[in-house]
């Protein structure tokens, strides 16, 4: 059991690490070039050079177009206007059309991103050029894609993702082993056992967390050391702080476990309910999608989400930085959480019925 | 109330819903007796049972197991009980030596002791060639035994074996009440179910048990003379066909 616990998070690590990434790659990239001049060929030049497009297709019409993308066979159309290149030196203002599959709409978003980053650097590059053949005349000249937002190029998603990720399997074994676990005992019939000793009811939730707590420990550090040595994550602020926050938190995955552990009477139940948990846990934790976004009612249930916290907190104090007084609010909520959730576990492990 | 009743039952009821498996029984068990405590499947024996070692409230009627309220003073019952009940349940993933000093330690006992009783024990039970062995991989009989050991670890007055040789051939089963005995002999109660008759002669008085009621209670001896049978076995079919 002892190697399934450590080995399969860390494979996941690895694995989601490089997998959970809002990058968009390999985009399928088709064109219709009404322009048919050197300066469009350079354009569409322009992103076959870009690592993120590929398969390039020349459509003649855009009907041509529409029905490939309608059978999936493209993700982005660029529609050159005629006289693109004429107006490119004439007038000020040039268009571009460009049709998006959203389907997926934060991979479209992502996308047109890059899209105007292609034709921002190829607007600079042509007005060089212009400005070599007319001295005289410098014109600003502008070509525009309809919308328009900045893009943090710099973001490393694996930086980001890889903490998250760290938290979710910290999380999902010490939520799993725990809530598992007293059931498992009602079932083969040792707790019966335990119930006729002069055991406290403390004594024993005591006795049930720090083994749980021990390996969650563990299973952080293994993780670190991997993010460190895999996918050379930072750790900019202190390992200490780190610690000492996760050692909190745990407490309270490990609550929540074995108060589900205590309700139930079948490991089959024990299990349906921490999955409920931990698939709201993780989708409102703000580690997939961000928590502003979400309406209000959504948010509210996210303050008594511990994932949320754990997530906040491992990215302040490796990624940025924070010391104790920045993550203090989260301190001192999942200290509160983790007091109420044992104090629940043990008021709900009944040794008579 | 004499000093020497250990258990004093009195109108003693658990109800589910509408149904009494308990049904308002009484009866008192002296020190040192060894108790019969029998019943068909489904009778009520392991519902009182239950009761009487602290893990099951009961509805109504009045009990005192070692002197102590069954109602208020349940934790108190449990550090003078040993209990073993008819499932197997010492834990599998740990071994013999480990069994016991897990056990001797929920009781409090002192790492010094735990170490001379589970040496003892181990001995006593020939179990030295297993002791570091997973208790999972023994035997049926010899976790029995094991298990009955366990629960007198920390000399408690009162030991309760629900069915403790359900399941166990018949030379592990002598072996066994040879151990009842002898802790009988040392002064401990000891408060046993079973479905096997000639185990009913072995005990010292028997109770039987039917539809949650105690329909005789009495040395198996004066038992057969009043329901005029050759043995435990008739006066039990006598009584649980009804």
């Amino acid at each position: 059991m002892l190697p399934i616990i450590f080995i399969l998070p860390l494979l996941q690590l690895v694995i989601l690490s490089n997998a959970a990434t809002f990058e968009v790659k390999n985009i399928k990239f088709g064109y219709i070039d009404n322009d048919r001049s050197s300066t469009s060929r350079a354009l569409i030049e322009k992103f076959n050079a870009s690592t993120y497009f590929n398969v390039l297709t020349d459509y003649p019409t855009q009907n041509k177009a529409s029905a490939a993308m309608l059978r999936g066979e493209v993700d982005v159309v660029m529609e050159i206007p005629q006289h693109f290149s004429r107006n490119l030196q004439t007038e000020q203002h040039n268009t571009l059309g460009i049709i998006i599959n959203a389907i997926d709409g934060a991979a479209a978003g992502v996308e047109n991103v890059y899209i105007t980053q292609i034709v921002k650097s190829f607007n600079k590059s042509i007005r060089t050029d212009l400005s070599q053949i007319s001295d005289a005349q410098i014109q600003p000249i502008t070509i525009e894609t309809i919308p328009l937002f900045w893009y943090n190029e710099t973001l490393n998603y694996k930086t980001f993702m890889v903490p998250g990720i760290l938290v979710l399997l910290v999380t999902m074994i010490t939520l799993f082993l725990s809530g598992m676990n007293i059931v498992r005992e009602k079932e083969i019939g040792t707790l019966e056992q335990i119930n006729v000793t002069p055991i406290k009811k403390s004594q024993f939730i005591i006795g049930k967390l720090f083994p749980f707590w021990v390996i969650g420990m563990a299973l952080l550090s293994i993780g670190l050391i991997i993010s460190k040595l895999v996918f050379d994550v930072p750790m900019v602020g202190s390992l200490l702080l780190l610690y000492l926050y996760t050692s909190i938190y745990i407490l309270v995955v490990l609550g929540i476990g074995l108060f589900i552990s205590n309700f139930t009477d079948t490991q089959q139940q024990a299990m349906f309910i921490a999955w409920f948990f931990v698939v709201i846990f993780i989708l409102m934790s703000g580690l997939f999608t961000p928590i502003e976004s979400m309406p209000r009612w959504a948010q509210l249930i996210t303050e008594f989400n511990p994932i949320k916290y754990y997530v906040e907190v491992m990215r302040m104090v490796m990624l940025k930085g924070s010391d104790l007084m920045d993550i203090l609010p989260q301190l001192i909520k999942t200290l509160v959480y983790a007091v109420v959730m044992n104090g629940l576990a043990v008021w709900s492990y009944k040794k008579t019925t | 109330m004499s000093k020497s009743k250990v258990i004093q039952v009195e109108g003693l009821t658990k109800m589910f819903g509408d149904f009494a498996a308990v049904n308002s029984i009484t009866f008192e068990v002296e020190k040192g007796e060894i108790f019969g405590f029998l019943g068909a499947n489904g009778a009520g024996k392991t519902t009182a049972i239950k009761m009487l070692i602290g893990i099951s409230h009961p509805t109504s009627g009045k009990a005192t197991v070692a002197g102590f309220d069954v109602y208020t003073q349940t934790e108190d019952i449990k550090k003078n009980i040993g209990y073993m009940s008819q499932k197997f349940a010492l834990y599998d993933d740990l071994t013999v030596k480990e069994n016991i000093i897990f056990f001797g330690g929920i009781y409090g006992l002192p790492r010094k002791i735990i170490k001379e009783k589970s040496d003892a024990l181990i001995k006593e039970l020939g179990l030295e060639n297993v002791t570091n062995q997973l208790v999972g991989s023994l035997p049926l009989g010899w976790k029995q035994k094991l298990s009955f050991s366990v629960s007198l670890i920390h000399d408690p007055k009162i030991v309760f074996l629900d069915e403790p040789t359900g399941g166990v051939d018949p030379i592990t089963r002598r072996q066994f009440w040879e151990m009842i005995y002898k802790a009988a002999n040392q002064g401990t109660t000891v408060f046993v179910t079973t479905h096997y008759m000639d185990e009913a002669e072995y005990c010292d008085r028997v109770s039987i048990m039917v539809n949650g009621k105690i329909e005789a209670l009495d040395t198996p001896k004066k038992l057969k003379e009043q329901f005029q049978a050759e043995s435990m076995n008739d006066v039990f079919l006598e009584l649980a066909r009804g």
